[in-house]
């Protein structure tokens, strides 16, 4: 089998797969609950996989509906007995963390069926979700070092632009491409719309580099259309090992190759590199493939800073040259030259209830079954790349390569 | 009159042990930082062990309170009121000249003219109990 690169893949990357998927489609919920919407959305993807609630024996939970005790108290309310369990909460890059996760308790056969679910109600419960101040709950050393200075979420990204223009010329106009082309998305991507709408996006259409220029400024230098939306929402993903991959309803969509990584505070480090330069490499050297035999590119979009870093990281062009690399809307999905990017409208402008993660293995199955609303023509392979946390101070990355037959 | 505790921004919390003789430096106008009696490692923020070697010996130092602003944002929206009443707000990680970066505020009547590579000189900030150890801009040689 040979990718666009001409690199072999061989059958024995055929452990795991993704077999059922849903994106929740409401984006301002109005009385349902995080939980619910993880149960509904599991129901949905078990159903997409041609499956059912008994067959889960392995259940990756990043415990937004329960800290502390995550993957236990969903276990009770879905009613499973899981043999694997799995709580790890690293924020948004939670699911890439599961996902890799899930591949390997299934290569070790201790799992068969593995259930990813998300839910959040983000948007009902407060609208300031990226500029509150940090709430410090418990007393730890990083906390009283940081949280009387107020650094709000977007300021934190704004830090890691700041100095990405310092270091490398990079302008406002170049960061504005990313919004534009996930807008772009967003547009032909009817679910996408309606979550604009229903969050009171003013003048829902198309935007320009210049409509983000104008909008507000939040935290130097990000403006309003640089950051994500506040949404509620969530969904499921189902991950098989290969026989029973090989019954799902749908084509599968193999998990290839996937790394992890953490970034934070050090002294003389440099903040425009991410956690993302240590995952990649090691996701697609498992794979073995390379950044350019990528069709889709499903990066975390909570800023457009986040976009532009994770993409020089992961190799789609040096550091630095990101700037250059995204002008020109290379990353429409009916542009030649680059991956598709971000194909459902992204967190900037279709789904982001706080963790968006998921959404990017959802789009990515889409992409790889020939489902997306802004399809690519005989999309083989996909990368999904989430970055939690604050990419100024601390964060985690996953880089999850998928692929098809 | 009681005051307004919202109008307060949020603060250190203690007991936090490794932080705790930090801010007791603080109080004296001593910008402290630990370096390892081992291997000679700086130590930032403060821990009790070491973050290269296996010691968990550290010896705390006062920084002269220079550094330089390694990247800066400057907040016009917040969510907490005690920020809000000081918008438009500049914070800022600063690579202290001993070799360590810690974030904070950078105390200024012109937010607007902070700037990466500006040198930056301690302003303590006293918040009730508490003082942080906030910089200021420098005239530039």
């Amino acid at each position: 089998m040979q990718g666009r690169g001409g690199v072999r893949v061989v059958a024995s990357d055929r452990t795991a797969a993704i077999v059922g998927i849903h994106e929740y489609p409401d984006r301002r919920v109005d009385g349902t609950s995080a939980m619910q919407i993880k149960a509904r959305s599991a129901a949905r993807a078990l159903e997409d996989a041609g499956l059912g609630w008994r067959d889960v024996d392995a259940l990756y939970d990043a415990g937004e509906t329960a800290p502390g005790m995550a993957g236990a108290v969903m276990a009770e309310y879905f009613n499973l007995h899981p043999r694997v369990v799995d709580g790890t909460g690293v924020g948004g890059s939670s699911y890439e963390f599961h996902a890799a996760h899930a591949l390997a308790a299934i290569r070790e056969k201790k799992a068969r069926v593995a259930l990813l679910t998300y839910g959040s109600t983000a948007k009902s419960d407060a609208g300031r979700a990226g500029t509150a101040a940090p709430r410090g709950d418990r007393p730890t050393p990083a906390a009283n070092m940081e949280t009387p200075w107020g650094l709000t979420l977007i300021g934190s990204y704004a830090l890691v632009a700041a100095r990405h223009m310092h270091q490398y010329g990079t302008t406002a106009e170049e960061l504005a491409e990313i919004a534009v082309t996930t807008r772009y998305h967003a547009m032909r991507n009817p679910e996408a719309v309606r979550a604009l709408e229903a969050l009171h996006f003013r003048d829902i259409r198309e935007i320009t580099a210049a409509d983000v220029v104008a909008s507000r400024m939040i935290a130097d230098p990000l403006r309003l259309l640089d950051c994500c939306m506040v949404s509620d929402g969530g969904g499921a993903v189902v991950i098989a090992d290969a026989e029973v991959a090989r019954d799902a309803r749908r084509r599968p969509v193999w998990l290839l190759g996937s790394g992890e990584a953490v970034g934070y505070p050090e002294n003389g480090r440099d903040i425009t590199v991410t956690a993302g330069a240590q995952s990649g490499p090691i996701a697609f050297a498992q794979a073995g493939l390379r950044p350019e035999d990528m069709d889709i590119a499903m990066i975390y979009d909570s800023f457009t800073i986040t976009v532009m870093a994770i993409l020089e990281d992961l190799g789609f062009c040096a550091k630095g040259e990101g700037g250059a690399y995204v002008a020109g809307g290379r990353l429409r999905f009916d542009r030649p030259g680059g991956p598709a990017l971000n194909t459902d409208g992204g967190g900037l402008s279709s789904n982001h209830p706080g963790m968006r993660g998921l959404f990017l293995l959802i789009e990515a199955v889409r992409q790889l079954r020939g489902d997306s609303t802004s399809q690519v023509p005989d999309a083989r392979y996909a990368v999904a790349h989430g970055n939690g946390g604050q990419l100024g101070t601390r964060h985690a990355a996953s880089t999850i390569i998928l692929g098809r037959d | 009159m009681t005051p307004d505790i919202e109008a307060v921004r949020p603060l250190p919390r203690f007991p936090e042990p490794d932080t705790e003789p930090f801010y007791a430096r603080c109080r004296e106008h001593r910008l402290s930082y630990q370096t390892c009696r081992k291997c000679g490692a700086i130590v930032f923020y403060p821990r009790s062990h070491c973050t290269r070697c296996t010691s968990t010996e550290l010896m705390w130092h006062d920084s002269e309170g220079r550094g330089t602003i390694y990247s800066v944002t400057i907040m016009r929206q917040h969510g907490h009121p005690a920020f809000r009443a000081r918008l438009p707000m500049a914070v800022a990680l600063v690579d202290v000249d001993e070799g360590f970066r810690l974030l904070a505020e950078i105390v200024t009547d012109d937010p607007f003219s902070v700037h990466i590579g500006q040198p930056v000189t301690v302003a303590w900030i006293t918040e009730g109990e508490v003082t942080l150890p906030g910089f200021t801009p420098v005239a530039e040689s």
